[in-house]
């Protein structure tokens, strides 16, 4: 009994363990796995936007005419903004991937550096996509949904978008006040109610002979059809429900209201992924200031969280096509 | 991990790099040119690319080829693709192109199917 440690009589061979068959650490090969099923989930999303979207493919709203906004900007901006975001992104990549260069070298400094400017960058795109579904969610232009839950929107005969701001005759003598438990029943309340009704669109839309209907059918030129001026007034007479501004999961000004559900679910999932990714981020930070990796003598950590930002990234690279581009 | 070595040729040896970083850089320029390309094109949207060519306009086809070549890059450069073994390479990119190709496959057909139907069939819901 001079030995405590039974000796299996499998060191050195293939199945003693400590193998490496594809030359990457398990942590790092659990890391592609997990991506892997997440590259699958996100595809799923985006197959699925497909689906509805070539469903209803001569109505969908087109992404040109919803994300217009630059932040301190007036006017219109299509691509603009979605452009730098993507921009921001790619870049708090090259710097993760830099960390990750750094890291292999050993320079405790120059990966604390380049881990910051990656939490950073990650930061600024969160906080975009926060002003980003902010615009969609303020709406701009105001639009009015039919009884089938079409979306009628206004033009001028030029064919530029007008806001109901614009032309809506207000009713002095409205008698319609947002139900709240306060002021009738105590267990009903409604939400906030449209700045305009109806009625007061319907006024705007009589009095002001240069103002057109547009609905959401897409033609041969690949844009929305304009009524003409008998047909837009009969439309919002007879078919006009609910004044839309603005969008949220049951209603949208844009369009059908599943293009603003899929925004945001796909958007805010991915946004998700972001934020996790950062307060990742933020814990290797501080775990490489305090030295655990220079201890370690390796720095494979920050490479596997490298690996999640940068496929933080490539999800985006996806997103920013068939939301915004295609 | 100082035996680490990388492969330092992009564009199948067209462009060599000297270091692992200035690669980086070359990818990142790469990538913001795509981008930028991306961006012009959805901007100006250039009468020619409008006519349709497989069931999609010829801008959109560029668009998702575009953003292909984009995640190559990602994937091979940035999360360091390019120096791993063939077979974890395999493993991990052809599952995930398959499975994604198959999944794509089936949802857009059965929506051009249900718009078809909607159009063509005796489903009413404009009113």
């Amino acid at each position: 009994m001079d030995n405590t440690v039974v000796s299996t009589g499998t060191e050195g061979k293939t199945w003693g363990g400590g193998n490496k068959p594809l030359k990457s650490s398990y942590g790092k090969m659990m890391m592609w796995f997990f991506i892997v099923s997440d590259a699958l989930t996100f595809s799923g999303f985006l197959a699925a936007y497909g689906f509805s979207r070539f469903k209803f493919l001569d109505s969908w709203p087109i992404a040109d005419e919803v994300f217009t906004h630059v932040p301190f900007f007036h006017g219109n901006y299509p691509m603009i903004y979605v452009a730098f975001m993507t921009f921001v992104l790619i870049m708090s990549s090259v710097t993760m991937v830099l960390a990750v260069d750094a890291g292999h070298e050993m320079k405790k400094a120059k990966v604390t550096f380049y881990m910051f400017l990656t939490i950073i960058g990650g930061l600024i795109f969160v906080g975009s996509q926060a002003w980003e579904w902010a615009t969609f969610i303020k709406g701009d232009y105001g639009a009015i949904q039919t009884k089938g839950g079409n979306i009628l929107q206004f033009v001028d005969t030029d064919g530029k978008r007008v806001a109901l701001r614009d032309f809506a005759v207000i009713d002095e003598h409205k008698e319609r006040v947002q139900d709240e438990r306060k002021s009738g029943l105590w267990f009903t309340s409604e939400g906030t109610l449209p700045t305009y009704t109806v009625s007061e669109v319907l006024n705007g839309l009589e009095a002001n002979e240069n103002v057109l209907v547009r609905t959401q059918l897409i033609n041969e030129e690949g844009e929305k059809t304009v009524l003409s001026r008998v047909e837009s007034l009969r439309q919002i007479k007879d078919n006009g429900k609910i004044v839309v501004e603005g969008a949220n999961l049951h209603v949208n000004e844009y369009g059908t209201p599943l293009f603003a559900d899929f925004f945001f679910f796909i958007t805010g999932f991915h946004g998700f992924h972001v934020f996790s990714g950062v307060v990742i981020n933020i814990i290797i930070f501080f775990n490489v200031i305090l030295g655990t990796y220079e201890r370690r003598k390796n720095y494979e950590m920050v490479e596997k969280v490298g690996l999640y930002w940068h496929f933080v990234d490539l999800v985006w690279v996806f997103v920013f096509t068939f939301f915004y581009l295609v | 991990m100082a035996d680490h070595a990388h492969k330092l040729e992009i564009l199948r040896g067209l462009i060599k790099f000297k270091s692992n970083t200035q690669k980086i850089w070359g990818v990142l320029i790469l990538l913001t040119i795509v981008t930028g390309v991306e961006v012009a094109l959805g901007i100006y949207k250039p009468e020619a690319l409008l006519a349709p060519f497989l069931g999609m306009k010829i801008l959109n086809w560029i668009f998702i080829a575009l953003t292909i070549v984009k995640a190559y890059y990602i994937t091979w450069d940035f999360m360091h693709m390019r120096d791993e073994t063939k077979s974890l390479r395999r493993m991990v990119v052809w599952t995930a192109v398959f499975l994604i190709c198959y999944l794509i496959f089936i949802l857009l057909l059965e929506g051009g199917y249900v718009f078809d139907v909607y159009k063509d069939g005796y489903i009413k819901r404009d009113f």
